[in-house]
């Protein structure tokens, strides 16, 4: 038996949509700022991803009150159960047909795999590059806010973390083709009603 | 200055009250004991910001964000010697004193007519419309003076040399015109001689003798300095900061003039980060092997996932025929 049940509430699509675009923008201009290719000029780079950067921290302020009023934050607790299931699943079981070993449900929208990354994702990744970017472009107050860094070490953080992100998004947008359909993923994150299997197997 | 526009007198800026002219060297003292004609406090010292401010771009904040280690010359002095007036960039005292056969004054002109060569003052080379050498700057220089030894140099004798550096919260980068040439020292004393260039034949004149080795023993006698009696000549080289000929703002620089990976204005300025230009090469490197290898693997899985479906749907059609048989 499957059902359709809306798993993406309007505005948690709102959210991963446009934090989708702003962190693909940033990366192409951040790595035009970075001079590894020259598409919008440097200082045109700079104003958009400054600008775009500034979008998604109030973005984020608006995701985090959500997620906390909402008690959507659950759904990224990590766990590790059947954490070697679904890894399995995706090297393996993937390959024979077999189902996906994790049911989604409105209450448990997350794998535990998905929920560790997107743990990982959020409560490291984002934040730790939203600061470093934040400390990058106030870098003129660092000496009246007492700071004693050097401009260099800031970039590499940003950089290094530009590139984990970059990686995250590769593997992002490739799990998204395992559905169902290979769109099947994207169209529940466009529409919000997935196809659920009902049965619950073993 | 700008009829059509602002119109500025030099006193406009250059104010001057009781003998003290505002300016020299925009913000900073001049350079070492020698005060020349410098105001001693800060209330004559001009500099841009004495009446711009040090958040002067209404715009952009980012622009604002440099004035702590850019200069105002660099960006809105975007060339020097412009409007078609040549400066000298070179002199060579050591090829003066040759003469055509017959003994009369060789006088060379280049393209453009100015001076190439003259038999009194060597070689010459001029240019127009020049890009800025640039520099850390805190305004202040040490000069090497007349009598001074010639302290041991790298490269040619820097007759000036420019205080600060990345780390000096006082400095900032700088426009330069460097002049270089060649000039003629006492080997023995490690000294620049004081050649004696007007004057009568038989005195020792220079322009008159031609003769280093007797301009230089009257020179320095004049001057009450030792003399070895040898006379060679020295690379030398001398910094003049840029600072008049502000172009209008439209001309100033735009931010890939030094954000740029190579062959940017600050190519040479090195010993700090700058975006756009500096980059650790082994994050690089490392970030996009990863990326790579990332998208080598899911090229991999998705093939693998293509051609396992394709079995399946085979086997699948099979089991179908063995099941209808």
């Amino acid at each position: 038996m499957k059902s359709k049940v809306l798993l993406y509430t309007r505005f948690e699509r709102f959210w991963h949509w446009f934090q989708a675009f702003l962190i693909i923008f940033l990366l192409a201009t951040g790595f035009e700022i970075h001079g590894t290719f020259h598409m919008l000029g440097y200082g045109a780079a700079c104003y958009w991803h400054n600008l775009a950067g500034m979008t998604l921290l109030i973005l984020t302020a608006f995701a985090i009150f959500w997620h906390l009023t909402t008690g959507q934050w659950r759904h990224y607790q990590p766990c590790s159960e059947n954490l070697k299931k679904i890894a399995g699943y995706y090297c393996v079981g993937i390959m024979r047909g077999e189902p996906h070993p994790f049911r989604k449900s409105p209450e448990r929208k997350l794998n535990p795999l998905q929920a560790l990354s997107y743990f990982f994702l959020k409560v490291f990744l984002l934040p730790l590059q939203l600061l470093s970017g934040l400390i990058y472009y106030f870098y003129n107050d660092w000496l009246n806010w007492g700071f004693a860094l050097r401009l260099d070490s800031v970039a590499i953080v940003h950089t290094a973390l530009a590139f984990v992100l970059l990686i995250f998004l590769i593997v992002h947008i490739y799990l998204t083709t395992t559905g169902g359909t290979l769109i099947s993923y994207t169209m529940a994150m466009i529409t919000g009603w997935e196809e659920i299997d009902e049965e619950i197997c073993g | 200055m700008d009829v059509k526009g602002l119109n500025y007198a030099c006193t406009t800026c250059h104010v001057t009250k009781a003998h003290k002219i505002s300016g020299r060297y925009y913000s900073r003292p001049a350079p070492g004991r020698h005060q020349l004609a410098l105001p001693a406090d800060d209330g004559e010292r001009l500099a841009c910001e004495s009446c711009h401010s040090r958040s002067p771009h209404k715009k952009s904040a980012i622009l604002n964000h440099h004035t702590d280690k850019v200069a105002c010359q660099s960006c809105h002095i975007p060339r020097y010697a412009r409007g078609g007036v040549y400066t000298k960039m070179w002199w060579d005292w050591s090829s003066a004193g040759k003469f055509t056969k017959d003994g009369k004054a060789i006088v060379k002109k280049d393209k453009n007519g100015k001076l190439a060569y003259h038999s009194k003052k060597g070689d010459m080379r001029w240019d127009a419309n020049v890009v800025p050498e640039y520099f850390w700057y805190n305004g202040s220089m040490s000069y090497l003076h007349e009598g001074d030894r010639i302290p041991p140099h790298e490269g040619p004798l820097q007759l000036n040399s420019l205080q600060g550096n990345y780390n000096d919260p006082g400095a900032r980068v700088f426009p330069f015109k460097v002049m270089r040439g060649k000039q003629p020292y006492d080997p023995v004393e490690r000294m620049l001689v004081v050649p004696y260039l007007f004057g009568k034949k038989g005195t020792g004149a220079y322009w008159a003798d031609y003769d280093w080795k007797k301009a230089a023993a009257v020179g320095m006698r004049e001057a009450g300095l030792p003399f070895s009696g040898k006379v060679s000549f020295v690379e030398t080289e001398m910094f003049w900061p840029i600072t008049h000929m502000v172009a209008p703002k439209e001309d100033s620089l735009g931010c890939a003039e030094c954000h740029r990976r190579n062959n940017g204005r600050l190519e040479h300025l090195t010993g700090f980060y700058l975006p756009g230009r500096d980059r650790w090469q082994l994050l690089d490197t490392l970030g996009w092997v990863l990326s790579g290898l990332t998208v080598l693997i899911i090229l991999l899985h998705a093939g693998m996932r293509l051609v396992s479906s394709a079995r399946r749907k085979d086997a699948d059609t099979q089991g179908e025929v063995d099941h209808e048989k």
